[in-house]
């Protein structure tokens, strides 16, 4: 091996800290809204997008809008503050991508619908109607081994439903993905109203 | 078969059913024709029949011959709004590759003798080319390539644009819209296949949008960071009669770069710049492309800052500006590292701290504030954090800086800039090899490369080729003009120096343009010579040719410890080669022989090659081994490497 120099300059002043790194900071869960152009494989060009960027979206939940040209997508992803920032800047990137706003510390409204179907026969479909009862939640279909409760709400407040439920035996499960808007009568949409 | 149909079930009047088996055809009487299309009578299955049957036969091209047969005018078709489109946006030349959905183009090119098409040998070269050229002239490059393999070969180019900023549209046809998606002949699904490593994609199926589609092309390739767009277009939309005018305005709601940085931050930084007593300027590839060289010696000047630059912002500043420190990064020169790590001020210009330019994160800049102006916002703090981020145009961003920025007397920086030209004279000693002999007398590559940039007086565009041959280029050749300098920074593309001095040499036809290239880049281009040959484009090749894939060669030495796997490389006899093609060639083995055969091929009017049989073991110096920082560079050892 060939030895090695290193070539150091001789900077006269304190010692070096080292320099920051964008993204080492906590990870934790923030939601994305994105106001996009209504325009064939833009979902598919937002999804590519996160996905080369080493993003990892846990829920998306796209519609359209009031104006039929405009689509709205809620996303949810895990990460540090700096690195959604980056992901909301690398979506502005996108030409079809209109507005990007990460509302992870707005007064929001924040929802999703699940469907689970609980395993419930005689025995314990008192119960399983007392629980969904207290989340106020739905049964929406009833047969004489399970029935479909219908919930909304915040991702922890399905996910508590949920976890109560699983003693019982949930046979089928589905989730729409949060959507959100924001409270008072401010607009994420109004930025793109033409 | 008693039926007048062609055989195959394509006509789209065979509507009928299919014969259900169980009541098969009586023996002696006809068999009735199954008809496989699925969905077979409905308007789709017509659309994909017709769609099969003019794939083979070109039913609507002979239908506008007939009309043209019959004396009346050609109506147009959208490959004509094609060329109007092309023509209006200042396209006078564009490289591609015909195919069978191109065809309707090609049968109309003719009609436009002012729209220059350079048949290339390989798609590559045509995105390289168009690459190239923009790098070289400023404006957009264009390429075009048929659907399929056509449109697969352009995209190492798109690649290679998008990674480094450069203007381009890349055109590609498709097959007949009904088709899409059926798996037909030549069919891919390339705006999928784009969509991650273009600025923005199309896929244009009518006509009618082909002269909004190329106008919006245009326009987001060259304006805020350049970038390649690519615009599929389907066969019947190149041949469809196109009514729709050209636009005058764009509507792209999504599209608004912010070119005027922030006057807060513009102050911040004239504020930062006057607290620093140790300033560095780092002039990126974004300082060419806002044609910001200006401002950047007028800043340069006023505040008496050393400009170091990154591998695309070699040319920025005349390297012989007493203020211009050379290059930086994994084998920028040792004096600009040690300036950048001794800095207590970095001002990025257009640059996006790459990992090449910046090494171990947490180690580089340790002293340094550090001001970013960048065109995209993605690039503040995606891979160093910075202490005054500003979003815009390089040259806006200077222009309003400037008036803000206290002048400081060359006395107030003397002993500051006399360091930083210590350090150089002596970083420029270490690994240079000026009597042309590398250790046992072989030829030194170093001194070949200063040999074509003082014979061509640094006027010359020089193209880059990938891996050793780059970094002798940039750091021996000498750089005085801006877009002087062309290299594959953030792919690196080997085979893209012969390619792109092609479309550099069109695209500045009054400047010598010579492409730096190893043997192991060139034998994957090297079909481009004749190209060279038939459009007479007068790219002079200088080939180092080690006989060895250097860069590979040179990590396999000093990182995996001489275990050298796959870095020998054979290569024809190049002159042979040469002769073949019909492209002068020459030879230099020894130093003495180099400045003749120079000679020798800038005297060829056409394009010429110089094989320079260079020494097999030189490595570039100095390096920053992959993970370590600006500080931990390798230096020459002069001693032979164990084998």
């Amino acid at each position: 091996m060939t030895p090695t120099t290193p070539a150091g300059p001789a900077p006269a002043h304190t010692a070096p800290p080292a320099r920051l790194m964008p993204g080492k900071g906590e990870a934790h869960r923030h939601v994305l809204v994105a106001i996009v152009m209504n325009k064939p494989g833009v979902l598919n060009r937002v999804a590519s997008l996160m996905r080369a960027r080493n993003f990892n979206i846990e829920t998306l939940a796209v519609s359209h809008t009031d104006q039929p040209e405009v689509s709205r997508m809620t996303i949810t992803l895990r990460g540090d503050d700096v690195a959604i920032e980056q992901a909301a800047k690398q979506l502005y990137r996108l030409i079809d991508v209109l507005k990007v706003q990460d509302v992870t510390y707005d007064p929001i409204v924040e929802h999703e619908i699940a469907l689970i179907k609980v395993r419930a026969d005689e025995r314990s479909r008192a119960q399983v109607l007392t629980i969904a009862e207290m989340h106020k939640a739905k049964v929406v279909d009833l047969a004489t081994e399970s029935l479909i409760v219908e919930a909304t709400g915040t991702e922890a407040e399905v996910d508590a439903l949920i976890s109560l439920l699983r003693g019982f035996g949930i046979k089928e499960l589905v989730r729409s993905g949060t959507v959100v808007m924001s409270r008072g009568t401010g607009s994420i949409e109004e930025a793109v109203k033409r | 078969m008693g039926t007048t149909q062609d055989g195959s079930g394509r006509t789209p009047a065979a509507t009928k059913t299919a014969t259900s088996p169980q009541e098969g055809p009586a023996v002696g009487a006809p068999r009735e024709r199954i008809n496989h299309m699925p969905g077979a009578g409905t308007a789709r299955a017509e659309a994909i029949s017709a769609g099969r049957h003019e794939m083979l036969h070109d039913t609507l091209r002979k239908e506008i011959k007939s009309l043209a047969e019959r004396g009346l005018k050609r109506p147009r078709i959208g490959a004509d709004a094609l060329c109007e489109a092309l023509l209006l946006q200042g396209v006078d030349v564009f490289f591609g590759f015909p195919g069978g959905v191109l065809l309707p183009l090609y049968d109309v090119l003719g009609d436009y003798p002012e729209l220059r098409h350079i048949l290339v040998r390989h798609e590559q070269g045509a995105a390289h080319a168009a690459d190239g050229y923009a790098r070289a002239s400023g404006k957009t490059g264009v390429c075009l390539g048929t659907s399929g393999p056509g449109a697969t070969n352009l995209v190492t180019g798109i690649g290679n644009a998008m990674l480094d900023s450069v203007p381009m549209v890349a055109l590609t046809g498709n097959v007949v819209s009904s088709l899409l998606g059926k798996d037909a002949f030549q069919e891919i699904d390339i705006t999928g296949i784009t969509l991650p490593c273009s600025k923005h994609n199309y896929l244009v199926r009518d006509p009618n949008d082909i002269p909004r589609v190329i106008a919006e092309a245009f326009h987001i390739a060259s304006t805020g960071r350049p970038g390649p767009v690519h615009v599929d277009m389907t066969k019947d939309a190149l041949m469809g009669v196109c009514t729709a005018e050209h636009p005058d305005t764009l509507d792209l709601p999504g599209f608004k770069p912010n070119l005027d940085g922030h006057f807060r931050q513009i102050k911040l930084a004239a504020q930062e710049i006057a607290r620093s007593k140790r300033p560095v300027i780092l002039a990126g590839h974004g300082v060419l492309i806002a044609d910001a060289t200006a401002e950047l010696k007028e800043l340069a000047d006023k505040a008496q800052i050393p400009v170091v630059h990154t591998l695309l912002g070699v040319g920025a500043m005349d390297e012989t500006d007493p203020l211009s420190f050379g290059f930086v990064g994994m084998h920028g020169w040792k004096h600009a590292n040690k300036a950048i790590q001794a800095a207590d001020l970095l001002i990025a210009l257009g640059m996006r701290f790459d990992d090449r330019v910046t090494g171990h994160v947490p180690t580089f800049a340790p002293f340094a504030r550090i001001i970013h102006v960048d065109v995209d916002p993605a690039e503040i703090g995606k891979n160093v954090a910075v202490e005054v981020p500003i979003v815009g145009d390089v040259k806006r961003v200077l222009k309003a800086l400037l008036p803000q920025v206290e002048a400081v007397a060359p006395e107030a920086r003397a002993a500051y800039l006399a360091e930083i030209a210590q350090w150089r004279d002596e970083s420029e000693k270490t690994p240079w090899h000026g009597s042309g002999a590398w250790r046992n007398g072989q030829l030194s590559a170093d001194f070949v490369v200063c040999a074509i940039g003082e014979a061509s007086g640094h006027d010359a565009t020089i193209v880059a080729d990938v891996g050793q041959n780059q970094m002798w280029a940039a750091r021996y050749a000498g750089f005085r003009r801006p877009n002087s300098h062309i290299s594959s920074g953030g792919l690196g593309t080997m085979g893209f120096g012969l390619p792109a001095a092609m479309g550099a040499a069109i695209g500045r036809p009054d400047k010598e343009t010579w492409a730096i290239v190893g043997d192991g880049g060139l034998q994957m281009t090297s079909q481009e010579l004749m190209t060279l040959v038939q459009d007479h484009i007068p790219v002079k090749l200088a080939l180092l040719d080690n006989r060895k894939l250097g860069m590979i060669r040179q990590w396999q030495e000093l990182v995996y410890a001489g275990n050298y796997h796959s870095s020998e490389l054979l290569g024809p006899d190049w002159l042979k080669l040469a002769e073949a093609y019909g492209v002068p060639g020459f030879r230099a083995t020894t130093p003495d022989e180099v400045d003749a055969a120079i000679a020798a091929a800038r005297a060829v009017d056409g394009p010429a090659l110089v094989h320079f049989l260079i020494a097999e073991q030189q490595n570039v110096f100095p390096m920053m081994p992959a993970g370590k920082g600006l500080s931990d560079l390798l230096e020459e050892q002069f001693e032979e490497p164990k084998q």
